[in-house]
């Protein structure tokens, strides 16, 4: 009772500073604890609450901090209870409670604040005291669903470390917790040793937090060689460290303090744990597993090492089961129907019979499977799309053309690659993209340029001025042709306006925009017209790191360091839905194929695929090792994948929301990714100066669509990277930064020579 | 690894003095320990944190390098100033200093005068960015093109020749490697680069060289730099040895210095590693210093120029190559001495035994040749003064002497006091001293006069070359990505125009001219004419040869693409001898016929199967 007294007090003291900082961070999540295991509140006895007793003071502050939350995030029935058995006056500004009633609700709650380590501790001790009995124990049980809901949350808020144990002794319990878990039999050891990191971290927080610095240190010396290698980086920033006014703003930590730590473990090994650690008493760990990890217990087989080490590495440990299980229409959208001239299929027999336009339906195979509706595919509408325009139409003409004369690609017929190198670009080239026709090519570089390539002989020209403009005959056939100033004609056009490094570069698709992202936080739309700037989108106000046209145009999406994406519409100075969840900066981002969804990489090492209607994250994948720099979706929309600097390829479905593939190979971070235009040929492009192409017609076919196991979130991947990798070429000294499939399917490379 | 070094991270703090020391520089006397602590902690813990920012900023920029414009940007993100003045693009030294018990380490900063600045002139504009383009693949095969890489790195022959099991890792090494070797042959099979079939039954051949003189330098200088022969070594090589086997017994002197040459231009290829070959390459080598006869008329022919170079060769070969396991130097150094020393050796032989230690360096000279030169400076004398035996001793005797005289004398004028005395040189080196003595003084001479130049630094300005501009151009008109191999660029980026599409790196040329076997038999013996009559102009090319001629580029084969629907490649398709004065050279030299037209086939193919690539933009 005294320990728990002590640790009330504790968390009084500390709520009011810490209150402040915290709140914001904690908002985003309200029910994260429904899933927490039952085992806290069984077995205590029935609440009494008139059998409070009197503590500290300062109290009486932490109840009034905790009503004050709780009004914030409209948790009216909580506030409610709340109010009844402290018994507070209505007005929760009127500082002047009374005294008995505020010291008295002080306590309940600080006991709440406790409750986890206090029930446990009655079960262990199996003749609970009676008074710790009241302290810690639970409203009624019909109010019991809100509060519990609520309570452990205000709990993570106030007393985030403060529960001080002996500073030695977490040594002691680490390391009888590694000794049991390396005694267990080898099945659950695996999903046990998920529990290390965390807690790790947490203890190793919990002691820079209490100030015991040296403590502190000798900690993190004996344990971090023991963590899995990659959480190398984290453990880095951990390690510097080493002081409470440290933990301040420090991101990472944040990170870990306001999200749970998500591990999932079978129940057979999360009994063994529970068991073990109520027969040590442990109950440092064990408080740290209720508040701090999200334990997400599955019936069936233990997960193997493999299948564990597939999945981990995020910086916020898995996704929850529940959190892939919304339905992603993955579907691509039906296609408008498009009359394809039959005559100029063939180019002689145009020429011989002069023009003779016949306009007549093409009925060919591509047009009929664009009239079945895909069951997966999202209603048409279901986000308004710009209408098309005649200059599109015939671009699609232009395509579909292209595409009957597409190179047939597999593992017997492999692409020829182009490499177009940026030569003397002093290490600054950062970003590159190729318009859909592969006609321009556009390049952002760290002296915070833009420029732009035709790449066929056709050459990049101006409007003519306003003045100019007004001479032109307007009813002439060429008057497209006519507003071009032919003086301005150059193969490269030079585009500024941005004050920092371009990070981020796309061509809309109809060729007539470029957008670009920069270090100076802004995203711009240029004109390919004018080669101006229209419009500089402020909104992040960190550096944007990707930026990306949707593939139906208007629509672009935006991600940076803020971990914030955003989606505008270019006639929109500001965005139209803002994705928020990441827990560190947005690396990349890419639309689905058909624009209904957007996929963000970030430095968490998670993807998440978010729902543009809804603004919802309908997916959180798992798996990467290291920041992730490269997303690619696969034609038909079905599947994606995504490339990391930890130098691995992992493939995904969408529809199920798992991992279907892992391509071990690149050595280096993988900056780009692109399927081949039918899909079946997969291409990453790496720092480490090589292109490779994979089989993703054989990956993506092999899957046993019927065997999965999406429920348990158990993952077999076949371990054939090595069959998959259909070839490696080498560049001379030129990081491989971006790709495009032509729309014949020859593979255009980008990268800047750097001798 | 990681284990080890975690704890460092840990620990790792700016000490306290350099608190001190920077206090100090802004006029903070005296600091308490405890501040200087806390300081250093404070400041230890946000440089890490903003050295972690600045990652992430590299990795953005795709880059391996963190620059100062990465910490800037890690700054501004904090929202605190950039450091201003440290953009440098290279590393910044720091100075270390000590003294009074403390250490420092500070960044140097010259004071600078204005004038100076003003008056320097303006340093060369960097180079605009501009976009080139090449084929890194041809339908899944890597086209050995300079642009790529070659095909094996060094160290990856390396790895074959001294652990074949081990190449053939299980796993990702393995597709990796064989894909590569299947596609650099098969690219090599479509260049039609192959060797002919006779490359199995080549103890009866014996390929010989043709000789057109301007051809052949452009096939020397493909071998020299071409970064995708390695597949072709072990045939070179082979080629090599056979072809000094057979051409000493004929004494065919003009082939012999081709085939030196080539060893020459094997040697001066980066991308090669001739280690396993050496066994094949030095004992030709060594023939041609050595061997008694290597011409048809030894009193008429410059063959002592062929000893000279291969001397000079194989001085090159135990540089590049001698290591402590394989001993090369020493193993010839050996051979040399021994027959030299023998009584009966040949005037020739000995001529290629002194070339070949000479050239070994100083040291050599030193121990092995000053101590014999009044032994050999008799029997110099013996031929010289004594009766008439064959005029073609006369002439060996006369050539040693001027040899001797050549490499002793400069190494006598470095070891040597400088009073030249005639008589004291005589004592000491019998017959050859008063004519050593005198080259002594002239060498001392004009060391001096070398000493007085070296001061003047030397500029060498290379000659844009016109005629690329105009193959550029060309190009530009066709559009689109080319396969480049048939550009030629001079190793100056200068002319580069900011086409993109005409794909060009700053590496040397690219056309491929192998040497290899077939010509009709019917035209074989007016090319032995050919070669008889070239011999003299061979051997005085060889000189220049060696000091790394670089061919201008040809206008012809720059504006090659234009042409090549008509012609399929610059291909020097390169000739083959009847077998060693044998008749059943015919039946070999036929063969070779059919295949070479199957490459000219091979070639045209590749064209074909280029320009759809092309077009496809």
């Amino acid at each position: 009772q005294f320990i728990l007294k002590m640790a009330a007090v504790q968390s009084g003291q500390s709520e009011t500073e810490e209150e402040k900082e915290i709140q914001p961070e904690t908002s985003n999540d309200g029910s994260r604890t429904d899933g927490r295991p039952p085992a806290g509140s069984p077995g205590v006895p029935a609440p009494s609450p008139g059998a409070v007793k009197p503590s500290a003071p300062g109290e009486e502050e932490t109840l009034r901090a905790v009503l004050r939350f709780l009004q914030k995030n409209n948790l009216s029935e909580s506030v409610e209870i709340l109010r009844r058995e402290a018994g507070l006056p209505d007005e929760p500004e009127d500082q002047t409670g009374s005294e008995s009633s505020g010291t008295g609700s002080g306590g309940q709650e600080a006991g709440g604040g406790v409750g986890d380590a206090g029930s446990l501790l009655s079960r262990v001790s199996a003749a609970p005291t009676p008074a710790a009995a009241t302290v810690a124990a639970p409203p009624p049980p019909p109010s019991k669903v809100g509060a519990g809901d609520d309570r452990p949350d205000v709990n993570v808020v106030l007393s985030a470390y403060s529960q001080q144990g002996d500073p030695v002794l977490y040594d002691v319990y680490y390391s009888g917790l590694k000794k049991f878990i390396e005694s267990v039999l080898d099945c659950h050891r695996a999903e046990l040793s998920q529990v290390f990191y965390p807690l790790f971290v947490h203890m190793y927080l919990e002691l820079v937090y209490n100030n015991h610095e040296a403590e502190s240190k000798a900690f993190f010396e004996k344990f971090s060689g023991d963590q899995e290698c990659y959480y190398a980086d984290d453990l880095r920033i951990l390690s510097s460290l080493s002081k409470k006014e440290h933990m301040r703003g420090n991101e990472t930590l944040l990170d870990f303090r306001t999200s749970k730590f998500v591990l999932r473990i079978s129940r057979d090994s999360y009994q063994l744990l529970k068991r073990h650690l109520q027969e040590r008493q442990n109950n440092q760990i064990w408080t740290i597993i209720q508040e701090h990890l999200y334990i997400d217990i599955f019936d069936g087989m233990p997960r193997s090492k493999s299948q564990i080490d597939a999945m981990s590495g995020s910086l916020a440990g898995e996704a929850k089961r529940d959190s892939n299980k919304a339905k992603v229409f993955y579907g691509l959208l039906k296609e408008p129907e498009i009359e394809v001239p039959l005559d100029d299929e063939d180019e002689e027999v145009e020429n011989e019979e002069g023009k003779p336009k016949k306009k007549k339906p093409k009925k060919d195979s591509l047009g009929n499977k664009s009239k079945k509706q895909d069951p997966n595919a999202p209603q048409q509408n279901r986000i308004p799309l710009p209408e098309l325009k005649d200059s599109d139409k015939l671009d699609k003409i232009m395509n579909l053309k292209e595409a009957t004369k597409r190179v047939r690609l597999g593992r017997d017929t492999l692409p020829s690659i182009c490499f177009y190198s940026f030569l003397n670009a002093y290490q600054g080239l950062t970003a590159v993209d190729f318009t859909d026709d592969s006609s321009l090519i556009a390049g952002g570089y760290a002296d915070s340029t833009v420029r732009v390539w035709s790449v066929t002989p056709k050459k990049l020209r101006r409007v003519k001025s306003a003045a100019d403009l007004s001479l032109i005959d307007k009813e002439s056939d060429d008057v497209l042709e006519r507003i071009m100033d032919e003086k301005t004609a150059s193969e490269s056009k030079i585009l500024h306006g941005h004050s920092g490094p371009v990070y981020g570069i796309s061509f809309s698709p109809d060729r007539n925009y470029l957008l670009s992202c920069s270090e100076d936080g802004t995203v711009r739309l240029w004109s390919l017209q004018t080669f101006t700037c229209l419009v500089g989108y402020k909104g992040h106000n960190y550096p944007v790191w990707d930026t990306q046209f949707s593939p139906y145009g208007y629509y672009f999406i935006s991600g940076g360091h803020d971990r914030v994406a955003r989606l505008w519409a270019t006639d929109h100075y500001q965005p139209l839905r803002m994705f928020a969840g990441h827990l560190a900066d947005i690396t990349c981002t890419r639309f689905h194929p058909n624009s209904n969804y957007v996929a963000t990489g970030s430095s968490d090492r998670t993807i998440r695929l978010w729902d543009v209607l809804t603004g919802n994250c309908v997916r959180i994948l798992t798996g990467h090792k290291g920041p992730i720099h490269a997303i690619a979706f696969s034609p038909n929309g079905k599947f994606m994948a995504s490339g990391a600097t930890d130098g691995r390829v992992l493939l995904w479905d969408i529809g199920h929301g798992i991992m279907i593939g892992d391509l071990k190979g690149h050595t280096d971070a993988i900056y780009t990714l692109k399927f081949s235009r039918d899909g079946e040929i997969l291409a990453s492009g790496s720092m480490d100066n090589t292109v490779r192409l994979w089989d993703a017609f054989k990956a993506f076919d092999e899957l046993e669509t019927d065997d999965f196991t999406a429920t348990t979130g158990h993952i077999h991947l076949p371990e054939n990277s090595q069959e998959l990798l259909l070839g490696t070429y080498l560049t001379k000294a030129t990081p491989v930064i971006h790709l495009h499939f032509t729309r014949r399917n020859l593979l255009l490379a980008a990268g800047a020579y750097n001798p | 690894m990681a284990e080890e070094r975690r704890p460092k991270q840990c620990t790792v703090v700016v000490p306290t003095e350099s608190m001190k020391a920077m206090a100090e520089s802004i006029g903070v006397g005296q600091l308490q320990e405890e501040s200087c602590v806390a300081l250093s902690d404070e400041v230890s813990y946000r440089i890490k944190e903003i050295a972690q920012d600045a990652l992430k900023f590299m990795h953005h920029g795709k880059r391996r390098k963190l620059t100062t414009s990465d910490i800037d940007n890690a700054l501004k993100l904090k929202n605190v100033e950039p450091l201003y003045g440290f953009q440098s693009q290279d590393f910044i030294p720091f100075r270390f200093a000590s003294g009074g018990g403390r250490e420092l380490h500070f960044y140097e900063e010259k004071e600078v005068d204005l004038s100076d600045i003003i008056n320097t002139p303006l340093p060369r504009v960097p180079l605009d960015v501009s976009l080139k383009a090449h084929w890194l693949s041809i339908d899944g095969v890597q086209p050995a093109i300079p642009e790529n890489p070659p095909p094996a790195p060094k160290e990856q022959q390396k790895a074959e020749s001294t652990e074949p099991l081990k190449v053939v890792k299980p796993g990702q090494e393995e597709d990796g490697i064989q894909n590569k070797t299947q596609g650099a042959t098969s690219a090599e099979s479509k260049e039609g680069i192959i060797l002919s079939e006779g490359y199995g039954g080549y103890s009866t051949l014996d390929y010989c060289m043709f000789v057109c003189v301007c051809r052949l330098q452009e096939a020397l200088q493909s071998i020299a730099t071409d970064p995708g022969l390695y597949q072709m070594l072990p045939r070179f090589s082979t080629f090599i040895s056979e072809g000094v086997r057979v051409n000493v017994v004929q004494n065919n002197l003009a082939l012999l210095i081709y085939l030196m040459r080539m060893v020459k231009a094997l040697m001066d290829n980066p991308t090669l590693y001739l280690e396993k070959y050496l066994h094949e390459l030095i004992p030709a080598v060594v023939t041609c210093i050595v061997s008694k006869q290597l011409c048809l008329r030894p009193d008429v022919d410059n063959h002592w120029a062929l000893r000279d170079f291969a001397a000079r060769l194989m001085a090159q070969s135990c540089k590049t190559f001698s290591t402590t396991t394989n001993n090369i130097q020493s193993r010839i150094t050996k051979t040399f001495t021994k027959s030299w020393l023998d009584e009966k050796t040949q005037w020739t032989t000995r001529y290629g035994c002194i070339a070949g230690l000479s050239e070994l360096g100083a040291d050599v000279i030193k121990t092995l040749i000053l101590p014999r030169l009044t032994i050999e400076g008799a029997r110099i004398r013996a031929v010289m003064d004594g009766p008439v035996v064959s005029n073609i001793d006369k002439i060996g005797a006369d050539h040693v002497q001027s040899l001797l005289l050549k490499h002793c004398a400069s190494v006598i004028a470095k070891t040597r006091n400088p009073p030249d005395n005639v008589e004291q040189y005589r004592l000491d080196y019998g017959y050859l001293g008063p004519m050593l003595c005198s080259h002594v003084v002239k060498a001392r001479t004009q060391a001096a006069l070398q000493a007085q130049q070296v001061n003047r630094t030397t500029l060498t300005i290379t000659q844009p070359r016109p005629t690329l501009t105009v193959s550029q151009s060309s190009l530009g008109g066709s559009g689109g990505p080319r396969t480049p191999s048939i550009i030629k660029v001079p190793s100056s980026l200068t002319l580069m125009s900011p086409r993109p599409g005409t794909p060009t790196q700053p590496s040397p040329p690219a056309t491929k001219y192998i040497v290899m076997a077939t010509s009709s038999g019917a035209s074989s013996t007016q090319q032995v004419i050919t070669l008889s009559s070239s011999q003299s102009g061979g051997t005085s090319t060889v000189q220049s040869a060696t000091s790394g001629l670089q061919p201008l580029v040809k206008l012809e084969s720059g504006g090659g693409p234009g042409l090549t629907a008509s012609r399929p490649m610059q291909k020097y398709i390169v000739v083959s001898l009847p077998s060693s004065a044998s008749l059943d050279g015919k039946g070999s030299g036929l063969t070779a016929i059919s295949s070479s037209t199957a490459q000219l086939e091979a070639g045209m193919k590749l064209e074909r199967s280029d320009s759809p690539g092309a077009s496809t933009h």
